[in-house]
């Protein structure tokens, strides 16, 4: 029989250490992957409108990874990848994308307007309230400074 | 090229091992981990640095989260020095439309064609 201090130190020993280093490996490549495939979609917009400047290929190229991220989700393949990918598949934008659906579709069997409308961004809520408001407090900062000049 | 490529992959991916570094370590829940790193593109943008790591990372910054939370702040700064108080406030979602109404309207249509499927 083991004493639960002998156990921990096993525990310690056998467990996590070699896992962990996994899953940080996992993260940073299939992040990198996946912000490879933003810059190619980028690349390829601008290949295909000669004209758009920076500002509108950004767009481009976050409309399609997001459009990307949620019919992955929506295919189940996403939450697939990020059981084993953790971070690199949360942190892009196409994890806010999964954030998104993931619980709209869970929800859907409340209905439309109380499941999908409603529960919508129950995990995205937050980034967005944080987002919005966290720019605007800049922004006022800029236009204050503006003023004092 | 092929460096931007490399760099792309190099910052992006160390974006998303500090990431998981977080997870490992404070058991963050993904919400809290996007907000975080959001919050990250919104002060970066702030005080100025983040066209200079975009210049050097391109996508590898702008496709994480930190990018959305840039492209805001950007918005509300531009839209404060253009058009004072009002710009200040409407700056930021402006610019920031293409996201936001993307997710808003892809995420609604893909959950109403898909049905939840039960976790693997």
């Amino acid at each position: 029989m083991l004493s639960r201090t002998e156990y921990l130190k096993l525990d310690k020993k056998i467990a996590p250490k070699s896992k962990e280093g996994q899953t940080l490996f996992l993260a940073f490549v299939v992040g990198g992957l996946i912000c490879m495939i933003g810059q190619g979609v980028n690349d390829l917009f601008k290949l295909a409108i000669p004209s758009a400047d920076e500002k509108l290929l950004g767009e481009i190229t976050s409309t399609v990874m997001i459009f990307l991220g949620a019919a992955l989700t929506g295919f189940g393949l996403y939450d697939r990848i990020g059981k084993f990918a953790g971070a690199g598949s949360i942190v892009p934008i196409t994890g806010f994308a999964n954030s998104v659906v993931s619980p709209a579709m869970e929800y859907r069997c409340e209905g439309v307007v109380f499941g999908v409308m409603c529960k919508m961004f129950v995990v995205a809520g937050p980034i967005i309230v944080s987002g919005v408001s966290s720019s605007i407090v800049v922004g006022l900062i800029y236009w204050i400074i503006g003023l004092l000049k | 090229m092929l460096a931007v490529y490399l760099r792309v992959f190099l910052v992006g991916g160390i974006v998303c091992l500090i990431g998981q570094l977080l997870i490992n370590l404070t058991k963050m829940t993904s919400a809290k981990i996007l907000v975080t790193f959001l919050l990250l593109g919104v002060v970066l943008e702030a005080v100025g640095v983040f066209d200079a790591i975009k210049e050097f990372a391109r996508a590898g910054i702008t496709i994480p989260i930190t990018g959305f939370g840039s492209t805001l702040t950007k918005g509300a700064i531009e839209g404060a020095k253009k058009n004072g108080l009002p710009g200040a406030l409407t700056g930021g979602m402006q610019a920031a439309a293409a996201g936001l109404s993307s997710a808003i309207f892809f995420g609604f249509l893909i959950s109403l064609i898909f049905k939840a499927r039960t976790k693997v």
